[in-house]
């Protein structure tokens, strides 16, 4: 018994020496540890890990410590750590959840110049409440894939960003697409992708039309913006893309959905930049990226991805901010680009990249960005907006109410907003 | 004195050896469940500045309230009742009652559930939370058609494994197999099988009559989905029940069949007066088991409909987790829970009095 205490506590002696050996050694530098949600993606992690790389080797006051999770559980991961009071330095957050993190005191506002992030596409800056929480090292855009010689058949006109489709031009075009019986269904909506991917792409129909997911002028209620005339009017036109059978519903094939426009089973298809690159190299110069039928208030689309903020927890925010301005050099946000296809939120970047470049396959897609990109309500309440706002869109397109749908959606935002005293609105 | 001693001391290590093992379930479902019960009667949230609030029962008031609106049909300027074109008596939207109307404050936010008329009039019986309450129907449904019937197909699938035949192993292996398979991959699998457009199922059901048979969107129309993933989950798991039903069978001695085969007995009253009443605390078991696990059904959910389509697919689980992590509303997400628990507990407790040992 007394023989193993003494060598427990030998032990112990001799590993706290070590410990304080190693921490003596490295005093030059502080470790700053940084999550990131790109996990399984091979490409992405060399360009993060090539970041980190260079940043620790730039200088000496930091070194960067990654750790990479899987996108789908990357979020739980983050609330859980918040909740033990364990958030690393560093982390990235999706543009629309960002305020909601930022108000419940997860994030710190980030010690960089706004001066270098000046000519930055305006989606991917993450402002709240005037400060800024997070930059985003790239956008992502979403347009109407199709092909010219689509187009041609039935005989309708290539609308420019000057110039987008009307709303009654874009429903003559799905009738006429429809009746050519070429297709399984003219237009892929992606339903089978849920989640995010409903508010992203689907709401700035609904802006389009004149409503919202809430009222922007104070956050507070969701009222006559998500069930006035104009919201209706949208509720109605998405129903009938589904009870037309113009667009395959909610119970689509995720497979159909990867690959049903390059197969031909859908004419058209509403898609983002990151799967631009695929039916680029299958078709080529055939390839339309087109934007948004203007539904009466203008065409609009999604803006924001993820982005880079300092989480509140952080001693060396001076370090994590560093880190964050090492990252928004024009020759990394060009790799991500070429790497993984996202827009790069530069003009002197996007000229650094293959497909962006002027006269680039997916140029279109950045000046989309430019002048269409409208950002998700910019609220604490935001998380909950987007769940509702699923949920209804999902309803209506399985012929529920379109306007006791909207009702309710409205019910459960307002009642949501008044639980958590308006969200410091 | 001396024998309760030594009693004592055995006492001491069973309790020494019990206690990581009861710390666990102290730690993992004793403190979350009295949390629940806590945090139910507060507007707690999963992230969030303000401090959390004592707001009584209020998130059980929000899941539960009911309401009851009569409304006359819709009359034109003469007074005469309004008819549509097949005939049927119009009755005003409801959202008029419903929303912002001082009048009717009882209604206030309240949706329809179901609706009959009374005379002329059409009474509409309104919920607060009416996706809560069809997740309710739905879990109600849901135990109700597949305790009865994994029970019963697991048990016959027992009666022909237990057989002393050549290979029978392999059948008890292909029978266990799909409880081993995670049930997220078997979700997944399945709804490649249940697949509108060119499903397994509807490709097999068209060729096995001629073409005759029209494609369903199994998951997508609300008639077919929950039905369709109560025939999947009973596939999944029954396989388990099946081993608890054949290790009940083999606890009965074969000396009781050899009799019966003496006396002439057919298999029915073989199996009538021989195996059924030896299976008698087996089966309390099964059917405990299975209406546990059938309250419990989420991951098919989760991964198959989300609830959908039209919330014909809603379960209590489901709900719990969508309004706690989804929404962030840990309170109410607990409230229902704790609604849950109560569900569960008076079955088990109405289940035990039903099968009780009647002296």
């Amino acid at each position: 018994m007394k023989i193993t205490k003494k060598l427990a506590l030998t032990m112990l002696s001799a590993s706290a020496l070590g410990s304080t050996f190693v921490s003596t050694s490295a005093v030059a530098t502080t470790n700053l540890s940084m999550w990131y949600h790109g996990a399984g993606n091979v490409v992405e992690a060399r360009i993060i890990n090539q970041i980190v790389n260079d940043f620790n080797n730039s200088q000496s006051d930091w070194n960067v410590v990654l750790e990479s999770f899987p996108q789908g559980s990357y979020n739980d991961s983050v609330i859980a750590a918040a909740l033990a009071n364990n958030l690393p330095d560093i982390l990235d957050v999706d543009g629309p959840v960002m305020p909601n993190w930022a108000w419940a005191g997860y994030l710190q506002p980030l010690k960089i110049d706004k001066t270098k992030i000046a000519d930055f596409l305006p989606g991917v800056k993450g402002y709240w409440n005037d400060k800024l929480y997070s930059v985003g090292l790239w956008d992502a855009a979403v347009a109407l894939i199709t092909r010219r010689s689509i187009l041609n058949d039935i005989e309708i006109r290539v609308p420019t960003i000057d110039s987008p489709w009307s709303q009654q031009e874009f429903n003559n075009v799905l009738v006429k697409l429809k009746a050519t019986g070429k297709y399984d269904y003219p237009l892929d909506l992606g339903l089978a992708w849920k989640g995010e991917w409903f508010p992203y792409a689907f709401s700035p129909f609904l802006q389009s039309f004149g409503g919202d997911l809430i009222d922007r002028s104070n956050y507070k209620t969701a009222e006559g913006k998500l069930n006035g005339e104009d919201a209706i009017a949208f509720g109605e036109w998405w129903q009938e893309l589904f009870s037309k059978g113009y667009s395959p519903g909610n119970s689509q094939d995720p497979a159909d959905r990867d690959n049903g426009l390059i197969e031909g089973k859908y004419a058209m298809q509403w898609n983002g930049n990151w799967a631009a690159l695929n039916i680029i190299n299958k078709f080529g110069d055939d390839v339309l990226l087109l934007p948004a039928p203007d539904f009466g208030h203008g065409s609009k689309i999604g803006a924001a991805s993820w982005q880079l903020g300092v989480s509140s927890t952080s001693a060396h925010p001076q370090g994590a901010s560093e880190f964050i301005e090492f990252a928004l050099q024009d020759k990394y946000l060009a790799a991500f680009s070429d790497g993984i296809g996202v827009i790069p939120p530069t003009k002197s970047a996007a000229e650094l990249t293959k497909n962006y470049k002027k006269g680039g396959p997916m140029a279109v897609f950045y000046d989309l960005s430019k002048a269409q990109a409208m950002v998700r309500p910019v609220t604490p309440g935001y998380i909950v907006e987007a769940k509702v706002f699923e949920k209804a869109l999902a309803d209506i397109a399985d012929g529920a109410d379109v306007e006791d749908t909207l009702d309710s959606a409205v019910d459960e935002i307002d009642a949501d907003i008044q639980r958590n005293s308006d969200y410091s609105h | 004195m001396k024998k309760n001693s030594v009693l004592a001391q055995h006492n001491k290590a069973g309790w020494i050896f019990a206690t990581p093992g009861f710390s666990l379930m102290v730690l993992f479902i004793v403190v979350p469940f009295i949390l629940a019960i806590v945090f139910s009667m507060t507007n707690q949230r999963l992230m969030s500045p303000n401090k959390a609030e004592y707001v009584g029962f209020e998130n059980y008031a929000n899941m539960l309230d009911l309401g009851v609106l009569v409304v006359g049909p819709k009359v034109d300027a003469n007074g005469s009742v309004l008819l549509d074109k097949n005939g049927e008596v119009q009755y005003p939207k409801l959202r008029k009652f419903t929303r912002n109307n001082p009048d009717y404050p009882n209604v206030q936010g309240m949706k329809e559930w179901f609706s009959f008329t009374w005379g002329d009039k059409k009474v509409a019986i309104m919920a607060s939370d009416l996706v809560f309450l069809k997740a309710l129907i739905n879990t109600f449904t849901f135990v109700l058609f597949v305790a009865p019937l994994q029970g019963a197909l697991a048990l016959v699938l027992a009666l022909l494994i237990n057989q002393p035949l050549r290979g029978i192993h392999i059948f008890r292996s292909i029978y266990f197999m799909p409880v081993v398979v995670s049930i997220v991959v078997v979700s997944l699998l399945w709804r490649f099988i249940y697949d509108g457009q060119n499903g397994l199922l509807n490709n097999a059901l068209s060729t096995i009559t001629f073409g005759y048979f029209e494609p369903v969107d199994w998951l997508g129309n609300p008639d077919t989905a929950l039905g369709s993933i109560m025939a999947m989950s009973i596939w999944q798991a029954v396989g388990f029940h099946m081993i608890i039903w054949l290790s009940g069978l083999q606890t009965i001695s074969p000396t009781l069949y050899e009799a019966a085969k003496i006396e002439g007995a057919s298999s029915w009253q073989t199996f009538r007066f021989i195996t059924w009443p030896g299976l008698r605390n087996t089966a309390v078991l099964v059917l405990i088991v299975i209406t546990m696990q059938a309250f419990s059904l989420f991951a098919q959910i989760d991964v198959m409909t989300n609830g959908g389509p039209l919330d014909s697919t809603q379960t209590i689980v489901y709900q719990t987790v969508e309004r706690g992590y989804g929404k962030q509303d840990i309170s109410g997400g607990s409230a229902m829970s704790v609604v849950l628990f109560l569900i569960v507990l008076s079955i088990s407790l109405f289940q035990r009095y039903l099968t009780r040992e009647k002296n």
